[in-house]
């Protein structure tokens, strides 16, 4: 896919991220939009292998949402990539749903783990990176982190681990977008400059702006093919809520539903873009 | 019946953790692809038994470090490419630092994670009750998919952890510090959801695991010498509890003491009781910690000093016949 063409399906997605957020009257806006052009490019920008139709071929790369708050943007990615249908993305959060508050591994196709605890899931992105290694597997593994995230002390365990065990197959992405919850992630506990602290824990680390997808893509690739036994690092320089503009760069809008007429004005800004 | 232990083998004392980097080792001869997860301690867990008992085990012994949030979720992500992994450290850190990883992770994803800490319960001794862990059979059986087993002794160690391997999905096996004597002969096997009567009797029921079945059956000769015949239950399957057996047994006795090296909150003790609740309601005596930590000393004399040794069940023993129907 061109550039052109994943920015068209990044807009489609943000269609679908505030609409089904919409309809289950409650979720995180903030951080699926400020993740879905990661998302496009991992998984429409020929970064990782995958097969809908054999969501667990062995042969597949993995990807973990660390960050599981942003499942919206994880079941459009997978509704566009053709793991379930998009009419599904409007049961979101409804009772009987495979498309639970935070991603389920056991109910919905192509969700390698469950996630929604902060802070677990480069250990567990980590552990597949060592038991693909055990196999002789070539496959990568992607993990998706919030920034505010990385003020959990296990993701830091986990970033010394995987440089330890020399897991270059493993690539952490960071959602860049400053923002959580209670605000600022500079003002609320400050996790410093997230790509020397990976730096400094043995890690090669990159720097992309998160809503480029050219480069987005570009960076993915390199880290991909980089044989290098360091694990690398991805800081994606993103804006909370980005398509948005009432949304953008505003913590209230990490988790909370639009209403009709906000709904009505977020398609109206997507649509003009 | 089941193999008991001969006086021979009664005689050697061996730790439960003892079995545990040995059975790794004869699971991964076996073909089995298990990898262990350790935070610093693969001595004392002895999983770096496992790791030198064969080429290629070394390579799937992954030591985090004193981290044992990363160890959890690192045997998740392991589990995820079709290994059966095995989690060491101590049993306060290895169920209560890494609960919410057990939980959201092992649990709710329903992953195929052996929890094996070593080093639960009073029987650690000198360490005291910073490490004397007494609410992770609590913890863990309170989790949906979480399968728990309390086994008594090196033999049914053994068997706990084949059978915990042999079993898809999130498994505890509760090990120990102590050398504690054989309960069981070489090659006993346990099942889940089973129990074992080690010892028929009509008057009172003992229902015991881990280092208190020793204590239950030295109580049932406390108890026989009195002319009270006691029935010895070894419940090392808390979950699933057999219940059947253990409802068999009171209705035969109509009474029982429950012991455990465990707070009597959320154990064994209370898995009896729920169950007595709801199916048979019966008079019960439960032997544990009662709401407190442990605190230094050697395991005998903790025993005693806790009143969960076999005097302290015989005690319970006679209360809780005064107070049958």
């Amino acid at each position: 896919m061109d550039t052109q063409g994943l920015e068209r399906r990044a807009r489609e997605m943000r269609v679908d991220i505030v609409k089904m957020i919409a309809e289950a009257g409650s979720g995180h806006p903030g951080g699926s939009l400020s993740c879905i052009d990661i998302l496009t490019a991992l998984y429409f920008g020929g970064v990782m292998a995958y097969d809908p139709a054999d969501p667990k071929r062995a042969d597949r790369d993995r990807f973990v949402l660390a960050k599981g708050h942003a499942a919206p943007a994880l079941y459009a990615t997978l509704a566009h990539a053709g793991f379930f249908p998009r009419e599904e993305l409007m049961t979101l959060r409804k009772l009987g749903s495979r498309l639970q508050g935070h991603p389920d591994s056991n109910l919905c196709p192509g969700v390698e783990v469950s996630t929604g605890s902060l802070g677990q899931g480069l250990s567990i992105a980590a552990g597949m990176a060592a038991g693909l290694r055990l196999d002789g597997s070539a496959s990568r593994v992607f993990a998706l982190l919030g920034d505010g995230e990385c003020q959990e002390g296990q993701v830091w365990e986990a970033a010394m681990f995987a440089a330890h065990q020399k897991l270059g197959h493993l690539v952490a992405i960071i959602d860049n977008n400053e923002l959580q919850i209670d605000g600022c992630i500079h003002d609320v506990c400050d996790p410093g400059d997230l790509a020397a602290r990976f730096a400094a824990f043995g890690w090669d680390v990159r720097l992309v702006d998160g809503h480029d997808l050219a480069a987005l893509v570009a960076a993915l690739q390199e880290a991909k093919a980089d044989d290098g036994a360091a694990p690398k690092a991805i800081v994606a320089r993103t804006v909370k809520g980005k398509g948005v503009p009432f949304m953008e760069d505003q913590a209230g809008w990490h988790g909370k539903a639009p209403n009709a007429e906000e709904l009505a004005e977020a398609l109206a800004a997507l649509e003009a873009a | 019946m089941t193999m008991l232990a001969t006086p021979e083998e009664k005689a050697v004392k061996r730790a439960t953790r003892a079995a545990y980097g040995a059975t790794l080792a004869e699971l991964a001869a076996e073909g089995v692809p298990v990898v262990a997860v350790d935070a610093d301690l693969t001595g004392s867990t002895t999983t770096a038994k496992f790791a030198a008992a064969a080429p290629g085990n070394a390579e799937r012994l992954f030591n985090c470090g004193i981290a044992e949030q990363n160890m959890m979720d690192v045997a998740a992500g392991l589990s995820l490419t079709g290994k059966v992994a095995f989690t060491g450290s101590f049993a306060v850190f290895g169920t209560g630092r890494a609960y919410d990883q057990i939980r959201n992770t092992v649990c709710y994803a329903d992953l195929d994670v052996k929890v094996c800490p070593t080093h639960a319960g009073i029987s650690v001794g000198p360490d005291g009750g910073t490490h004397q862990m007494l609410e992770d059979v609590s913890l863990m059986r309170g989790l949906p998919n979480m399968r728990v087993l309390v086994p008594a002794d090196y033999a049914s160690a053994r068997a706990a952890l084949r059978l915990a391997a042999a079993t898809p999905g999130p498994v505890y096996v509760r090990l120990g510090r102590a050398s504690v004597p054989a309960v069981y002969g070489e090659g006993a096997a346990l099942s889940l959801g089973g129990a074992n009567v080690l010892r028929e009797g009509g008057d009172v029921t003992l229902v015991a695991n881990g280092v208190e079945v020793t204590e239950a059956l030295k109580a049932a000769d406390i108890l026989a010498a009195e002319g009270i015949e006691a029935e010895v239950i070894d419940a090392y399957s808390v979950k699933p509890l057999d219940g059947e057996t253990i409802l068999t047994s009171l209705g035969k006795t109509g009474c029982a003491v429950v012991a455990e090296e465990h707070s009597i909150h959320g154990g064994l003790g209370s898995a009896v009781a729920e169950l007595c609740a709801e199916q048979r309601p019966t008079p019960l005596r439960l032997v544990g910690m009662r709401d407190r930590f442990g605190k230094s000393g050697e395991f005998a004399e903790l025993l005693a000093y806790f009143e969960m040794d076999a005097a302290a069940i015989a005690d319970a023993a006679r209360a809780v016949r005064a107070k049958r129907g």
